[in-house]
């Protein structure tokens, strides 16, 4: 394992250019989580389509794998229907191996798979310390998607 | 530079390619500590001021050498002015809320600092609360020093107690600790100084600071975790309430009613960090034996020579006065278009340790602008080539993020 396996270049270009950052005019939820530990600080605004997801807005503040794993949530899940999303936070969990002992589809051989860009998180497992910088968003969103409509 | 690099070999922990450059969180433990808690946890071993018999006897006195050996450290006459806790947060709880509760009321004010560690702040928030008392903190500068001016007009006759820290453990800031206990005396407020960073790195006996409490813990002294050291002036200690009851702490019991034991007893509830005190001891020796004034000045080369070379280091920035004046060896840095714990994760990578967050202190980050910091800090054990390395690994972080090219 090496820093390059880490901070691919996607991480890196996600980190540099986030996608979806900034503020929404009129969120339909909206939740922010922070890293007590590290000061990372992350607030989700959403905007429904019906019963997907229309819109994502991402602001904050942290290191290159939080804020990249926040970006490119932000892609993976717009358009997505919230089941479909639970769906994918389940994979993504996995591929963090939150969920020892859990079976959320994840082939275990290939846990980034069906994740696209997500995947190049992979390295993060590897740095244990690193895992809640890359959960932090995904955390964050579970809270903005509970909240009520 | 003084030549500290025959000690190394003290320190188990710190093999070829180890540069631990954390000692402002904790620092390593020589041999000579080791060796005499083991030795004395095989051969003296008993709980303390309780047994008739003769291994309690031998513990009690190893304990008591402990406290009169720290005596000896900070040049205090009664070692009763020494008490134990179990570290420099629980010092200061002591003085917060055993001083604190019973001494301030409505319309007092606590005055504190900016660039506290939350261990010095968030008592004072709490006993604030209790009391009805304020609290009111001086600023930090622009050049990263406290506000004396400002310092000036805050203080009046209504500020009871000024919290301050000794060495500030994000900045490395040495605060005029003796000015600022005079003027707080000559309104007659008490002073407490947080010296957890200072009195391990400097020679400092407790009459130079002027204060009537000191704060500081064992583990970052080279001794062991789980001890620490409150030194109070004695009237100010009688007019302090216990802040822990239990054990040990008491004279008569009845189910209704107690009494306490003399001081320093009646600050330490329960049974006290014996074998850690024993380690301290060792520690303090240790430390003698190479000599306060020496650690001082070796960790003031190596911050020249650190901030020397750092400001080589395209886009980095110190958070911290550039110079070593009224400084410790204690390095923020921050870099651009690289987070701190990226930073942190790429120089472990080439086994440089420095400790990245908000270091407890998380207003005088806000204060600063920044979220966190990649800290670099050094003790007895830290050489040149530490610092080599840490440049080194900081140049390959920029080359990484690809910035600065």
């Amino acid at each position: 394992m090496s820093l390059e396996d880490l901070y691919r270049e996607v991480i890196l270009d996600h980190y540099r250019t986030p996608r979806n950052k900034g503020h929404l005019d009129a969120p339909d939820a909206k939740a922010q989580g922070i890293n007590p530990l590290c000061g990372d600080d992350i607030t989700i605004e959403l905007m429904y389509d019906g019963d997907t997801v229309g819109s994502v807005a991402i602001d904050g503040q942290g290191c290159s794998i939080s804020l990249s794993s926040a970006s490119m949530m932000s892609e993976a899940i717009k358009g997505k229907s919230r089941a479909e999303i639970e769906e994918l936070t389940a994979k993504f969990r996995g591929l963090m191996s939150l969920d020892d002992g859990i079976d959320p589809g994840v082939d275990h051989d290939h846990p980034g798979a069906a994740l696209g860009d997500l995947e190049a998180l992979e390295g993060v497992r590897q740095y244990p310390v690193r895992i809640k910088c890359a959960s932090l968003a995904w955390n964050v969103l579970a809270e903005a998607l509970a909240s009520p409509d | 530079m003084i030549d500290l690099s025959h000690l190394k070999a003290d320190f188990p922990v710190l093999g070829d390619g180890v540069h631990f450059l954390d000692s402002g969180a904790s620092s390593q433990k020589p041999i000579p500590v080791l060796e005499a808690m083991d030795r004395f946890a095989r051969t003296s071993y008993a709980n303390v001021h309780r047994g008739a018999y003769k291994l309690s006897v031998a513990s009690t006195d190893a304990y008591e050498a402990a406290r009169n050996r720290v005596a000896e450290f900070l040049g205090v006459k009664d070692p009763r002015e020494i008490i134990f806790t179990r570290g420099a947060t629980t010092s200061l709880n002591t003085v917060a809320f055993g001083w604190g509760l019973e001494n301030l009321k409505e319309g007092d004010r606590i005055l504190s600092t900016e660039m506290e560690h939350h261990a010095n702040l968030v008592p004072w928030q709490i006993v604030a609360k209790r009391t009805g008392a304020t609290l009111d903190h001086i600023p930090v500068t622009d050049d990263f020093r406290l506000d004396m001016e400002a310092y000036q007009q805050k203080m009046g006759p209504d500020v009871k107690i000024v919290a301050v820290t000794g060495m500030s453990n994000v900045l490395g800031t040495m605060p005029p600790v003796r000015q600022i206990a005079d003027l707080a005396h000559a309104q007659g407020a008490r002073v407490v100084v947080d010296a957890a960073q200072l009195i391990p790195h400097a020679p400092v006996k407790v009459d130079d600071l002027g204060a009537d409490f000191v704060a500081f813990s064992s583990h970052k002294m080279l001794g062991p975790t789980g001890i620490g050291i409150l030194w109070g002036k004695m009237d100010a200690l009688q007019e302090a309430e216990p802040f822990e009851f239990g054990g040990e702490m008491i004279s008569e019991v009845t189910l209704q009613h107690s009494t306490w034991a003399e001081i320093p007893h009646r600050f330490e509830a329960g049974t006290p960090p014996i074998i850690e005190a024993v380690g301290l001891h060792a520690a303090i020796d240790y430390l003698d034996s190479i000599g306060m004034d020496k650690i001082f000045e070796h960790d003031r080369a190596l911050t020249e020579v650190a901030l020397d070379r750092l400001g080589d280091v395209p886009g980095l920035k110190i958070q911290g006065p550039p110079n070593t004046i009224d400084r410790g060896g204690v390095l923020s840095m921050t870099m651009d278009e690289v987070h701190a714990h990226d930073l942190a994760t790429i120089l472990d990578e080439e086994g440089v340790s420095v400790r990245s967050g908000h270091h407890c202190a998380r207003p005088l980050m806000q204060k600063l602008g920044v979220a966190a910091t990649a800290r670099a800090s050094f003790y007895v054990y830290n050489t040149e080539e530490d610092i080599d390395a840490l440049v080194l690994a900081l140049r390959h972080a920029r080359d990484l993020f690809g910035v600065g090219k």
